[in-house]
């Protein structure tokens, strides 16, 4: 024993090193598993803080940029729900028949705090936390594009996986011809995602649009990501290798929408009920 | 505590302020990253135990850690640098040994000493690094190149700092 002890003692470097590593690598692992309330991350208050006001200084010069976006998106928004009153008025189905239905989403605004799109996993800090109803697992659009999901919250902050990280997958349609695929990015080119899983008999066309299916309860259907800029098909390759093009310049981002799902935790039920657990 | 631990002290927060208020911020290209935090381990005293160096390398990848949302992925590189540093700094031992409390500094050694001393750390700093946070080695070319072009960027910030700075050549 004593002879056991002293080789320990002997190497203590050695083993130390061995110990930290070891812890080390099990914090990796456990901040990877998806979704999780932590306390370690940038939703931390103080960490948070910081980044506010770095961030705050930063935007001071973006101000114009930012206002521009806002003003045109509100005034995109405004033409539609015009438009769409207008068709209502004609068709004269201004009554609401399902109101539950009508209002299953709610849209909580919050500022981007903290914003990278140059590493592998990228995440985003904003600053509506659990006080606002935010809950992991929710997602955020902004300007009507996809954003990501809300990976963990803190009582005033909140942090997001963007679509712009490796571990991040959604769940998405080709508009024209309804296929399916899934959208992953590759962790290279911080305006482009791969779009995969789309089968040989599908015909893509450079262009085409990609929205969310609302598949995984996570994103509302149809949310768009963005237009398909190349394709390729290998010999023997069951399914296509296509580039989509985002709809939204992520090193630009300072607002996003989260959205409130009413009806999530009743589709989250049925769907336990009858297909078991989620793995 | 000595003065020049207090001193050791304060630079532990400045390296934290500047890598996660305003070095995150700046990225050349898209891919060529400065981690100047790695030099807080690299200008220690040369008699500092490992031990030292592993904790106080844990210390300070976990803080940056919590502000780029990668917990354990920075702590994990910054103890691996800091467990290589004693043999490495025992591997180039120039000609009649070190001072005693000497620092490996630009000012202690020579430029060209320092260089064979930090560019193989933090090589292997930033190769980890991107090797662990891209999961494998599907992205292996693209993160040689991230780490070759943020080499060079962290490099010359570190080596610009030691001019900067006025440089104590002992403890």
């Amino acid at each position: 024993m004593e002879r056991l002890l002293n080789f320990v003692y002997a190497y203590r470097a050695f083993f130390t090193f061995l110990l930290l590593e070891i812890f080390c690598t099990w914090l990796i692992i456990q901040n990877n598993q998806y979704q999780s309330t932590k306390y370690f991350n940038s939703s931390n208050r103080l960490i948070a803080k910081m980044n506010q006001t770095s961030q705050n200084i930063r935007e001071y010069f973006s101000l114009a940029d930012i206002n521009k976006t806002l003003a045109e998106e509100n005034s995109s928004l405004r033409t539609k729900l015009d438009q769409r009153e207008q068709a209502l008025q004609f068709l004269q189905l201004n009554q609401v028949k399902d109101s539950t239905l009508f209002i299953r989403f709610d849209f909580v605004s919050a500022k981007v705090v903290n914003n990278t799109t140059k590493y592998y996993k990228n995440f985003i800090t904003i600053n509506r936390g659990a006080d606002a109803g935010l809950e992991p697992g929710m997602a955020a659009i902004s300007s009507g594009c996809a954003v990501g999901k809300v990976k963990s919250v803190s009582n005033h902050f909140a942090v997001l996986i963007s679509l712009l990280n490796l571990d991040e997958q959604v769940s998405c349609i080709i508009k024209r011809s309804g296929h399916f695929g899934t959208i992953q990015w590759d962790g290279t080119n911080p305006s482009v995602v791969d779009l995969k899983y789309i089968p040989r008999h599908a015909q893509p066309v450079v262009g085409d649009s990609i929205v969310t299916s609302g598949y995984n309860a996570v994103f509302p259907s149809g949310i768009f990501i963005g237009k398909i800029n190349a394709f390729k098909l290998n010999n023997e390759a069951p399914f296509y290798e296509i580039k989509v093009e985002l709809g939204l310049d992520f090193s630009k981002l300072a607002f996003v929408d989260v959205i409130k799902s009413r009806l999530k935790n009743e589709r989250d039920s049925i769907e336990r009920v009858t297909i078991g657990e989620p793995k | 505590m000595t003065r020049t631990g207090i001193l050791q002290f304060i630079s532990f927060f400045i390296y934290v302020v500047a890598q996660a208020l305003l070095l995150k911020n700046v990225v050349l290209f898209n891919i060529g990253f400065c981690f100047v935090y790695v030099a807080f381990i690299l200008l220690l005293p040369i008699e500092t135990s490992a031990l030292i160096l592993m904790g106080l390398g844990f210390t300070i990848g976990f803080v940056i850690d919590i502000f780029y949302n990668s917990l354990g992925l920075h702590a994990l590189t910054m103890v691996f640098i800091a467990y290589l540093r004693n043999y490495w700094l025992g591997a180039i031992t120039p000609q009649g040994g070190y001072d005693l409390g000497a620092v490996p500094n630009l000012k202690s050694n020579g430029l060209q000493w320092f260089l064979v001393y930090t560019m193989p750390l933090v090589f292997v700093h930033h190769l980890t690094l991107f090797l662990i946070e891209s999961a494998g080695f599907m992205l292996f070319w693209y993160s040689m190149l991230k780490t070759i072009t943020s080499l060079l960027f962290t490099m010359t910030i570190i080596v610009v700092l030691q001019y900067l700075v006025p440089q104590q050549s002992r403890t």
